[in-house]
């Protein structure tokens, strides 16, 4: 009960948030939701399912450029949001091939390799991309007749977008195929051997995963109205993936946390940038070494002690 | 037809400078199971320390190096040994693969904060002299590099298949619990893995810096290319490691100049998802079993 409590809380508190802010905390908030909602994706792939990638900005970028193109031809924001979301789960999905036959190391690779690819065909395709200028003057979403082009809201629609998106990913984990999933990074051999269709699974973690860096995008594009190859570089990719482990992978509320620490905490400790990300690379091998399940393992582990 | 042949001399060169880096991290994955995803910062931090040793401390250039790979053995071998991988190397390879990612963000901004976002030329150890063979100009500073890669490669291999303590690391490497068995020092020979891995970035620094230029982010396409090298040509063989990289090295260049400049950093990638998809152990690679 008391956890029902607080989540409510938690979410009014979210609702009733940009009543204080200026229009650049807005935006910050908005960014988070966005890096939430991809987060909770590579959560499930990474956390869950144990593939280790390093391509979900990859994912947010084909997610972002999708959009933006459709958008622009004018296709109606509740076509586009399945349509990016669909196509990054195919993306996806392909991209898991490699999975199957390698681990570990190899695939965050070959994710990463494939976060290069995505990122070298959005600056040299200009034809489709804009190259290196981008693509301007992206819409803000129309939905049954109302414009979201207020950006308190917009984020309001992002935060709505946000909570659906992690009904969907606890209805999800909670079913048979959470349970899956687990068995799968717990233990493959063994998943496999108690009749898990393991290839599927991984798969379906990838793709999944990915469709929840394509909704991502979608709004991503949304937000800033301008995207160019930048925020969809290997760098990012990297810093999601950190931002999954920092909160605590395989915890619910890990990328919600974790995207606190990555994106929210730089913006306010900006005269300190350059040390702030040094700081946070070295508190990360810190943690790998102390604190190995993320920050909000935090609790147990005091709990443990005591 | 000497367009090509220029091209593919200065792709070996650039090849040879990836082997050297993925030598290193072949030599670590063998020596511990350990992947290191900050091995580009392991090259870039050298030639800062080499930099900061010519500029401020006014050393010359070979005094420069001989200082800083004795740095370098210290912290990015036995410290970075000590620090990062011990603790962490009983959990298996995803913690690492994550500490390193972590320290190779952290150490590159820290780079950036004392050193500012600026490029910085570095000295080139060869002269630069422009040598005209039949109508192929190749300069000295290429032909060193192959030179001097292949001769670290030749080295390596014979010291680890002709010294005692180059076959105790090789027992290490394919049989820990054997060679403890049989009373080698396994600890010590993973040091020394790590020593070597230390030397072959600071070596990897002072060739490639000249071409590169020195800046806080020159790590992040060359540790990639490395790693790629090392896969592409067998993550667990030596001389795999410069097959890959010159391999890698020439194909860029070929492609950069005959298809397509802007998708020349994806060849490396290209080759590296063939690779694993139809040979997945490398090139010159054996396989490896999988563990339960």
């Amino acid at each position: 009960m008391t956890r029902w409590l607080a989540l409510a809380a938690g979410v009014a508190a979210l609702v009733a948030l940009p009543a204080g802010l200026k229009g650049y905390g807005v935006y910050l908030l908005s960014l988070w939701c966005v890096y939430v909602i991809a987060g909770m994706g590579l959560n499930l792939t990474v956390g869950y399912a144990g593939q280790i990638s390093l391509g979900q900005a990859g994912f947010l970028g084909i997610g972002a450029y999708s959009a933006a193109i459709l958008l622009q031809a004018g296709v109606p924001f509740l076509a586009v949001l399945p349509a990016s979301a669909l196509l990054c789960f195919v993306v996806g999905l392909l991209l898991g091939f490699p999975a199957l036959r390698v681990q570990h190391h190899y695939l965050a690779f070959a994710t990463l390799g494939f976060n290069m690819l995505v990122f070298l065909v959005a600056r040299n395709e200009q034809w489709l991309t804009g190259g290196t200028f981008g693509l301007n003057n992206i819409p803000r979403p129309m939905i049954l007749g109302w414009r979201f082009a207020n950006r308190v809201d917009f984020y309001h629609l992002l935060l709505a977008a946000m909570l659906a998106m992690a009904a969907l990913m606890a209805w999800l984990l909670r079913s048979p195929w959470g349970r899956a999933f687990a068995a799968l990074r717990d233990n493959p051999i063994r998943a496999e051997s108690v009749g898990i269709d393991t290839t599927f699974y991984t798969l379906m973690a990838f793709a999944i995963g990915a469709a929840y860096a394509g909704v991502a995008g979608v709004f991503f594009a949304c937000l800033v109205g301008f995207i160019d190859p930048a925020p969809f570089g290997v760098s990012i990719s990297l810093s999601m993936l950190l931002m999954v482990i920092a909160g605590g992978a395989g915890r619910f509320f890990g990328p919600a946390l974790g995207a606190v620490v990555v994106v929210l905490l730089p913006e306010w400790l900006r005269f300190a940038q350059d040390w702030y990300l040094a700081i946070f690379g070295f508190a990360i091998v810190a943690m790998m070494v102390w604190l190995p399940g993320g920050l909000l393992s935090l609790p147990d582990r005091v709990r443990g002690r005591a | 037809m000497t367009d090509l042949l220029q091209l593919i001399v200065a792709g070996t060169a650039t090849g040879g400078c990836y082997a050297l880096a993925a030598l290193g991290f072949t030599l670590l994955w063998q020596a511990s199971g350990t992947i290191n995803f900050a091995l580009g910062e392991m090259v870039m931090l050298p030639a800062f320390a080499m930099l900061f040793l010519l500029n401020v401390a006014g050393l010359p250039l070979p005094l420069a190096f001989l200082a800083t790979c004795a740095l370098a053995m210290a912290v990015l071998g036995a410290g970075f040994k000590r620090v990062v991988v011990d603790p962490l190397i009983r959990h298996g390879v995803v913690p690492l693969v994550i500490a390193t990612l972590g320290l190779s963000i952290g150490v590159k901004q820290a780079v950036r904060g004392v050193a500012s976002a600026e490029v910085f030329t570095f000295p080139s150890v060869f002269s630069d002299t422009l040598w005209n063979i039949g109508g192929l100009r190749v300069s000295a500073a290429d032909i060193g590099t192959v030179l001097l890669a292949c001769a670290v490669v030749a080295a390596l291999q014979a010291f680890l298949s002709r010294t005692l303590t180059g076959r105790a690391m090789q027992a290490v490497a394919q049989n820990r619990d054997a060679a403890r068995v049989l009373g080698i020092n396994v600890q010590r020979m993973v040091l020394y893995a790590f020593l070597a891995n230390a030397l072959l970035a600071t070596l990897a620094a002072l060739l490639i810096t000249p071409v590169y230029l020195a800046k806080f982010d020159m790590g992040e396409t060359l540790g990639m290319k490395a790693f790629y090298a090392a896969i592409i040509g067998g993550f667990n063989n030596s001389r795999g490691a410069l097959l890959g990289g010159v391999i890698v090295g020439v194909l860029e260049n070929l492609v950069g100049a005959y298809i397509s400049s802007g998708y020349k950093e994806g060849v490396a990638l290209l080759l590296f998802l063939v690779v694993i998809i139809f040979r997945p152990q490398g090139l010159l690679g054996t396989v490896e079993e999988r563990r339960v």
